[in-house]
């Protein structure tokens, strides 16, 4: 009992990370179609700015994050891909992957590549124990923020005129500009909101990994990045489920493997995903207006 | 006079024009690398190791560009391909002695085999095609993005695996004892090679088709084109070109780590393949050579260079060259989406053959 406990906080708690990455990602991908990687120096940035102002009171630091993580997204929206809205989906992949190099080797020439300590969040590093299991603090607040957020996020996208409208823009672009929604503001707040959501993992995941270095967030990102293509990319309920589904997988193989098997457990990982898309080439929960009509 | 005594073209004329045009960029693509080996072989011993590698990497791009030029999918195998290659060239080149202390739990039928150098990577390369070809009669159903994220899951897993087979590889430690034979010559002749074996693919029906249903994948299948078959041969052939290339990087590094087959090099041949133009070869090869100049000439700047005549000595911070690299690509894809020599490419030379070339009119 006390193991499945401990597995299931440690599968929502993974999960969790995933799928804000994975919506992150996703918001930003159903308004331009834009697979962002550098989205991982979201996380990454806001991570470091935790680390400068890692002696100021909590509530600061997050602010100072949020802040630096939003306009960082808007910057790169503005000078990067905008540019490129009119290119086709490879080369913007790969001009997200060189923003994503260019912010890593900014931060490499600002800060070294060294691991530096961190820890944001020390009144969480205290367990808890339920039904028996042993369980820190953090994992469950990682828990509740993630859900938490997620329910703010739907909220936001169904109960609010801008959340309408970008909605309206994920489902068909050209149409909703048609019936007045403007490309720019909403492409700029899929950007700024990503941002968001990537400051609140970088404030979780720093707490759980102690430290910050300039490739922070890049595992995360590239899971994450999976999960949503999973869940079908461009659907933001796909997103929450591949994020989640990755969570649960990973920590599964992790605690069901046999020990010889156990440092495969990623390849196992990367495996399921390739015969997912072998099935379902559009995730499983596919965006409407994502295909091509001849 | 002379005007009117010109022959009117005959069939004949046209066909060696028609041929002569379709040659030209195979030409001067050779006579470019030829041209860089001989710069090559007047500089110093650090600047050829640096173009040694370039070549390595055309031929890298050349494999590259031989499926996701052709066919428009998204591929971020390669690497994967290339640690095969790598890893297979060094295991069967390996002097016995040497695997008896690197390598003690190979088993036996690979702790005994030492074949000649030369098959090193070409081994490589068929096994990486062997590879590719079960695993590719699946994937090249997938375009798009989910093409893209079952490639590189692809990628991902021969990482994974070539880091843990702990007994074959040497997991996570790197490997030695196998022989750093790759130089300027060789590396500039398998550079060549795989140039001409991508024109030869480029020029067949087979990519003419499978550019067709780059072009509309609807009406190249409606055409009754076999979309799936043709990716799949582009496939084992880029595989192929790929894993001699993992073999000649080893050859030329002379150790292994499965550290080196990871994202940063996915990275470096995607954008030499984008910067170039991802549509013709000539924009591969173009593309290699201008970002390793420019990493190149970035990386001299770092360490110091002196202005003639003036003595003042200019140096950047470590580091910086890195940065400048990136924003510099970004600044290309911006400029030019479609890569700076475009998807015209190959047919450059008409401009010229019309102007000079047989059965002008």
């Amino acid at each position: 009992m006390s193991g499945l406990v401990q597995i299931l906080m440690d599968a929502l708690s993974l999960g969790g990370l995933y799928a804000l990455t994975a919506l992150g990602i996703g918001i930003v991908f159903s308004v331009m179609r834009l697979a962002n990687f550098a989205h991982a120096e979201l996380i990454t940035c806001a991570a470091y700015a935790l680390f400068a102002l890692s002696g100021q009171p909590v509530v600061m630091a997050v602010a100072a994050a949020v802040l630096l993580a939003m306009a960082l997204a808007a910057l790169t929206e503005r000078l990067a891909f905008r540019p490129l809205r009119k290119a086709d989906p490879a080369t913007l992949l790969i001009a997200s992957f060189t923003v994503s190099m260019l912010i890593q080797k900014l931060l490499v020439f600002a800060f070294g590549s060294r691991v530096k300590p961190i820890d944001p969040l020390p009144m969480l590093s205290q367990p808890v124990w339920i039904a028996g299991a042993q369980v820190s603090l953090l994992k469950i607040v990682t828990i509740v923020t993630c859900l938490g957020l997620l329910l703010l996020m739907m909220v936001f996208l169904r109960r609010t005129s801008v959340g309408l409208q970008m909605r309206a823009a994920a489902e068909d672009f050209t149409m909703s500009r048609l019936v007045g929604v403007r490309a720019d503001t909403v492409i700029v707040l899929a950007f700024v909101l990503s941002g968001v959501l990537a400051t609140v993992v970088a404030v979780l995941f720093a707490a759980q990994m102690g430290f910050v270095q300039p490739r922070l967030g890049l595992p995360l990102v590239l899971v994450a990045f999976v999960a949503a293509v999973i869940g079908g990319l461009g659907s933001l309920p796909g997103a929450v489920l591949g994020g989640f589904l990755v969570g649960v997988t990973i920590t599964l193989l992790q605690a069901l493997l046999p020990a010889e098997l156990r440092p495969f457990r990623e390849a196992f990982l990367f495996g399921a995903v390739i015969l997912v898309l072998l099935v379902k080439p559009d995730g499983l929960l596919p965006a409407r207006g994502m295909k091509d009509r001849v | 006079m002379t005007l009117l005594a010109r022959p009117e073209p005959t069939p004949l004329r046209i066909a060696a024009r028609e041929a002569a045009r379709r040659a030209l960029p195979l030409v001067v693509l050779i006579l470019g690398i030829l041209a860089i080996m001989l710069l090559a072989g007047q500089a110093g011993i650090v600047t050829q190791r640096r173009v040694v590698l370039c070549l390595i990497s055309v031929v890298m791009v050349v494999g590259l560009y031989i499926f996701m030029g052709n066919s428009g999918v998204l591929n971020f195998s390669a690497v994967g391909f290339m640690a095969i290659g790598a890893y297979t060239a060094a295991l069967l080149t390996m002097p016995v002695t040497a695997k008896r202390t690197f390598l003690p739990d190979l088993p036996a039928w690979l702790a005994t085999a030492e074949l000649p150098l030369l098959a090193g990577p070409l081994l490589g390369g068929l096994l990486a095609a062997a590879v590719a070809l079960p695993i590719g009669v699946p994937l090249m159903r997938l375009s798009g993005i989910a093409a893209g994220i079952a490639t590189f899951s692809l990628m991902f897993i021969v990482y994974v695996v070539l880091g843990n087979w702990n007994s074959v590889t040497g997991g996570q430690a790197s490997l030695m004892g196998f022989k750093a034979w790759v130089g300027l010559g060789s590396a500039g002749v398998f550079a060549i090679g795989a140039v001409i074996l991508a024109w030869l693919y480029q020029e067949s029906r087979w990519a003419l088709a499978l550019r067709a249903s780059r072009e509309d994948a609807v009406a190249a299948r409606a055409s009754g084109l076999r979309v799936v078959r043709l990716r799949l041969g582009a496939f084992v052939l880029s595989a192929f070109v790929c894993g001699v290339g993992g073999g000649l990087y080893g050859h030329f590094q002379g150790t292994l780590r499965v550290e080196s087959f990871y994202l940063d090099l996915t990275f470096l041949y995607v954008a030499m393949l984008v910067v170039g133009g991802t549509r013709s070869l000539s924009g591969a090869v173009a593309g290699t050579v201008a970002v390793s100049a420019l990493a190149e000439a970035l990386r001299q700047i770092e360490v110091g260079v002196s202005i003639p005549g003036t003595g003042v000595l200019i140096s950047a911070p470590a580091g910086l060259g890195d940065v400048v690299l990136a924003a510099v690509m970004l600044l290309i894809l911006i400029w030019r989406p479609q890569g700076v020599i475009g998807g015209r490419g190959d047919s450059y030379g008409r401009a010229w053959l019309s102007a000079f070339g047989p059965g002008r009119r």
